[in-house]
């Protein structure tokens, strides 16, 4: 069984948004996200320092540290795109304009709770960022990462052990073997690869999962 | 008299600032910071501040030389921690307990500024319910929506950084250097900006990103067109 790698896992994430969706991609590893949209599908990315129509990341000759993302990485504006102050952004976010917001995460429980921001790193400073706007505020969050620690603990739970970042705010989960759904019901599995076992699907997840109806294995190219 | 806030230098531009005093600074992922304004405020030197700051660490920011030289008394922001392995100056400091954390979400931390230039005393926000950093606060379930009341923050002074302002302190931004600036500017009662460029004659009113009525002093001090 060889698990998605990071860029298979945005991959996949992308290719559930919808034409015209206006997203906001988290710091790190869901910015990929943005190089896999499929072909004619226009989408607006936000960032939430206020940059409305986020495009490419800057070519090493034309960066301008005036022009970045929440990341702090130089891009490059979508023609029709605007900047806003970060009063007006947030109001954005939380004011439901924002349709999805994919984040990266630690945890995530059968209800929805989300545990991103604080993984407990002895006497660092905190670091919260919009990381609970978004998650509170977009209309559907979505979370990538892997299924499983680096150690193999579950990272999808019946309640998160990290502390929480937004209660019952996760819709969706893209992780390096599945693709899960947060229901009332508890997680269902809607995609796995076809070389990973129901039994072994079952194991690497710390809460009880059901089968999609209209259950698929999970599909992606090779990507470089 | 014609109004005219252009003021000679940065060092001028720090009249009037004391000891205790709240002190906004803008500026977000390498845009926006007003370092020369923040050198200013350094050299002169009040104590015992209290910072409102995005964050308390980015490694473009010059915040963290009014930690280091243990002028500030208390940091609100949504982001401390340093992008280093090593402790930046606000951790060492905030983990011996010499300086005082209040951490926020970046949208309430925003609002809560804007709050304060806008007349609004508190407002409820469903943002942090639930979690560590709404411990001790007022909830309030809303519309079938859990809330918390988050009060609003005013301050004393307001460093800012922009792009062209005229001598009646209308401003431009640069791109995204305009984060933090206007909500910080309307909570301030002495708003100073920084900006590339100063210019005698009124800007186009269609042009104008912050009305003047918000900025106290500017000051010229070059940088990229």
């Amino acid at each position: 069984m060889i698990p998605l790698t990071r860029k298979q896992i945005a991959w996949r994430a992308a290719q559930d948004i919808m034409d015209g969706a206006v997203v906001n991609l988290g710091i790190g590893m869901p910015v990929a996200v943005a190089d896999y949209l499929p072909a004619g599908r226009d989408v607006v990315f936000q960032s939430e320092n206020g940059v409305i129509g986020v495009g490419p990341a800057a070519a090493p000759d034309r960066i301008d540290t005036d022009l970045v993302d929440a990341g702090s990485r130089p891009i490059t504006l979508r023609p029709g795109g605007v900047i806003i102050d970060s009063a007006w952004s947030f109001a954005m976010i939380r004011g439901g304009h924002i349709d999805i917001t994919i984040l990266g995460a630690f945890e995530v429980a059968a209800n929805g709770d989300l545990a991103n921001w604080d993984s407990r790193i002895p006497d660092k400073g905190p670091l919260v960022g919009g990381a609970m706007d978004l998650a509170v505020g977009a209309r559907s969050t979505w979370v990538m990462m892997e299924h499983n620690t680096r150690s193999g603990a579950p990272r999808l739970l019946e309640h998160c052990a990290l502390p929480l970042t937004a209660v019952r705010c996760v819709k969706r989960i893209f992780t390096d073997i599945a693709v899960v759904d947060v229901t009332p019901e508890g997680f269902v599995l809607r995609e796995a690869l076809e070389s990973i076992s129901t039994d072994e699907l079952h194991a690497r997840t710390g809460a009880p999962i059901t089968i999609a109806a209209d259950f698929r294995p999970l599909a992606v190219p090779v990507l470089d | 008299m014609a109004i005219d806030k252009r003021v000679a230098n940065a060092a001028a531009a720090m009249e009037g600032v004391r000891d205790g005093a709240t002190v906004f600074i803008s500026g977000f992922g390498g845009a926006g910071f007003p370092n020369v304004l923040i050198r200013a405020l350094r050299e002169h030197g009040p104590r015992e501040l209290t910072m409102v700051v995005n964050s308390a660490t980015h490694r473009l920011s010059f915040t963290h030389e009014l930690i280091a030289a243990g002028m500030v008394r208390k940091v609100i922001s949504s982001a401390a921690r340093g992008h280093e392995k090593t402790l930046s100056p606000f951790e060492v400091l905030w983990r011996e307990g010499k300086i005082e954390l209040e951490c926020l979400p970046q949208g309430t931390f925003a609002e809560r500024i804007r709050a304060g230039g806008a007349g609004i005393p508190a407002f409820y926000t469903p943002v942090g319910f639930g979690t560590a950093l709404a411990e001790g606060k007022e909830t309030r379930r809303i519309n079938g929506r859990d809330c918390v009341l988050e009060t609003a923050i005013s301050g004393d002074l307001a460093l800012i950084r922009g792009d062209v302002a005229d001598r009646l302190g209308n401003l431009t931004f640069r791109y995204a250097q305009m984060n933090f600036g206007p909500a910080m500017a309307t909570a301030a009662s002495l708003s100073i900006a920084e900006v590339r460029v100063t210019q005698d004659d009124p800007m186009e009113a269609t042009r104008i990103q912050l009305p003047g009525i918000y900025v106290d002093r500017v000051v010229a001090v070059g940088g990229r067109a």
